[in-house]
């Protein structure tokens, strides 16, 4: 187990380097500089003092073996905008985020595998319809829309709940950006789950439990629900990397001062060192998420161990 | 034959429904089997062998569903008892042990706590009692270091231990009647050989009654003392075993007795082709009228293409289903 955690660790390394190596290479060709995003008329002597300050003049590879070098020293950079460390930049915004994607994971999850067992158990039937429809208007319904929507109801209308912000980091500012965000998973759980358990029920174990004299429920409870669970955690493990790019979106919209909007601000400024760095943690976080997924597959599957 | 026949189907019918209608996949099944008798049902797939064993433990699922006549066990009526009460019958008096080993079995719950189920189930016991009793049946099918096995995981046994696992299973609450569906098709011949001696001894000494399912009549005759033969959702042929190899009376069932291979015949007879029956199994749905199997029967006459044969009982003892038998 531990070499298996070990290799897998080593294995994210490439990753990284090819991640990094990408928005390097991406920032290099698109057009603009952190300097021409301050002011649309700077003059050219000032500009080209500012890039020789930020080494921005020098040759792509150079700046990113210096990047790289850094790196490995745990380095990020500094802020082009602020001149903070990105290191401090992200450190101040990574809680907000990591609080919005495992609250809106937890919705998700509660709500949507419960759902799909029990739209699962009968097919067709009046609670299946219901769940099936909440499941696709869920999965078609656009982020930036529904977290609007949600707004104008719960903040602007019923007064419920703070519109927007972060405010003191309390659960009530937390609800309606994690509701925005979860929806979607939500939906996608409860498909999966469905068609999971369905699957699962048609198996022969499954004919087994039930010449046993089994009532459907401990059919299900004691024979279905682990088998599915492997299935069901593939699915929350892949939607964790989408949250983090959704994530973006939610955080914009409702001021969320986390990764994803220190992201957007700094690619709309050219910051590329806090752009490299949002990215690197978005990816490390995201490998994170898998590798536990693959050691819980082994906690729940007894035929997945790893040597 | 004393008293009442442990398990009696009579008149049993199987519809299976296509959407559009219904069609009979089995129809006319009768028979009975006493406590501790063994009884095997003997037909090509298809023929409707499995999916009487599955009306008899009450495992039909859509589109298969009992059409008609009856299943009495132990005298009661139990083809229209409620979900509950067959529950109570299911597993607990009637076990059933399913052909593939490897499928049959949860593959994320230790075999132990699979066979502990059934204490839990139908014995009223406790997780911490039913686990020892599971080491207790896990030994009694003859696994060795069944402390330890009891939690390995299905994937970690081979298929005859997983076969083992079935059995303990099915034995666990102690049974009136086992059924065994094709039990031993999908293990290799020398497994087969132990698990069939086992089944059979395990039975014999509680008693258990055993209906046995197979497309391997040898087998079969091998096992019980009677065996019926299925024809397209029919029994053709009723027999001790014996006499059905000395004297088969239905053609279907002279043609699978002339096609078993034997030792010695090359021997004896010089290099022969094995006899084989011409034609194929007509499908569910387009069953033939009249005798089932006289499109593909030598001594078919007008009759059998009109007239379905009733039940002739033979001064042998036993039963068939034919106008010209012998």
């Amino acid at each position: 187990m531990l070499s298996f955690l070990f290799r897998r660790l080593l294995q994210t390394i490439p990753t990284v380097l090819a991640v990094v190596a990408l928005v390097f290479v991406l920032f290099s060709v698109v057009p603009g500089s952190i300097v021409s995003s301050m002011s649309d008329d700077a003059d050219p002597q000032v500009e080209l003092r500012m890039k020789k300050q930020l080494g921005l003049d020098d040759p792509v590879y150079v700046r990113f073996g210096t990047y790289i070098a850094k790196l490995a020293t745990g380095d990020f950079g500094t802020s082009f905008r602020t001149r903070e460390p990105v290191t401090f930049m992200i450190a101040k915004r990574i809680w907000p985020t990591l609080q919005l994607i495992f609250t809106a994971m937890a919705f998700s999850v509660v709500i949507g595998v419960p759902l799909g067992f029990i739209a699962a158990l009968k097919p067709g039937g009046i609670v299946d319809t219901l769940a099936m429809v909440v499941a696709v208007s869920g999965l078609s319904i656009a982020k930036f829309w529904l977290g609007l929507v949600l707004m104008y109801l719960f903040a602007l209308k019923l007064g419920w709940l703070p519109s927007f912000g972060y405010g003191d980091g309390g659960l009530k500012y937390l609800i309606l950006p994690a509701v925005t965000l979860g929806v979607s998973p939500m939906a996608l759980f409860a498909r999966t789950t469905r068609a999971a358990v369905l699957e699962i029920m048609t198996a022969d174990f499954v004919r087994t439990a039930r010449s046993k004299g089994m009532s459907e429920t401990r059919v299900v409870k004691w024979h279905v629900m682990r088998n599915a669970l492997v299935i069901i955690l593939t699915t929350v493990g892949l939607q964790f990397g989408a949250l983090m790019g959704q994530a973006v979106v939610v955080e914009k919209l409702y001021s969320w001062p986390g990764i994803g909007s220190l992201l957007v601000d700094s690619v709309l400024q050219r910051d590329i060192p806090a752009v490299q760095g949002s990215i690197l943690v978005v990816v490390l976080s995201f490998l994170a998420i898998n590798l536990l997924i693959d050691v819980l597959y082994g906690v729940i599957d007894p035929r997945i161990r790893y040597a | 034959m004393t008293g009442a026949p442990l398990i009696e189907v009579e008149d049993l019918r199987i519809d299976l429904d296509d959407g559009s209608r219904r069609v009979a996949a089995a129809e006319g099944i009768s028979f009975r089997i006493d406590r501790g008798e063994t009884f095997g049902l003997v037909g090509e797939s298809g023929c409707g062998k499995s999916i009487t064993a599955l009306a008899l433990i009450g495992l039909l699922r859509q589109p298969l569903s009992i059409g008609g006549g009856t299943i009495r066990f132990e005298g009661r009526e139990i083809q229209h008892l409620s979900a509950a009460k067959q529950r109570q019958l299911r597993g607990n008096r009637i076990a059933m042990i399913f052909q593939e080993p490897m499928t049959a079995l949860n593959p994320v719950s230790p075999v132990g706590r699979q066979i502990a189920e059934m204490f839990v189930l139908h014995k009223g016991k406790s997780w911490r009692e039913a686990d020892k009793l599971a080491v207790e049946a896990l030994a009694s099918v003859r696994v060795p270091a069944p402390e330890r096995r009891v939690k390995d995981y299905p994937h970690q046994l081979s298929g005859g231990m997983r076969q083992r696992v079935m059995i303990a299973i099915a034995l666990a609450c102690g049974p009136d009647l086992l059924i065994a569906d094709e039990p031993t098709t999908a293990l290799d011949v020398t497994v087969q050989a132990e698990i069939i001696e086992l089944m059979r001894n395990l039975c014999a000494e509680r008693g258990t009654a055993i209906l046995m399912i197979s497309h391997d009549l040898g087998l079969v005759a091998n096992v019980c003392r009677r065996v019926a033969v299925m024809y397209a959702g029919r029994i053709v042929e009723e027999r001790g075993s014996a006499d059905i190899f000395r004297a088969p009376s239905h053609p279907y069932t002279r043609g699978l007795v002339a096609s078993l291979p034997r030792l010695g015949s090359r021997a004896a007879l010089g290099r022969t082709r094995l006899t084989e029956i011409a034609g194929v199994v007509p499908a569910i749905t387009n069953f033939p009228g009249g005798c089932r199997f006289n499109p593909r029967c030598g001594q078919a006459t007008d009759i059998c293409r009109t007239v379905a044969p009733g039940a002739d009982l033979l001064e042998a003892g036993g039963l068939v289903r034919c106008h010209h038998h012998a």
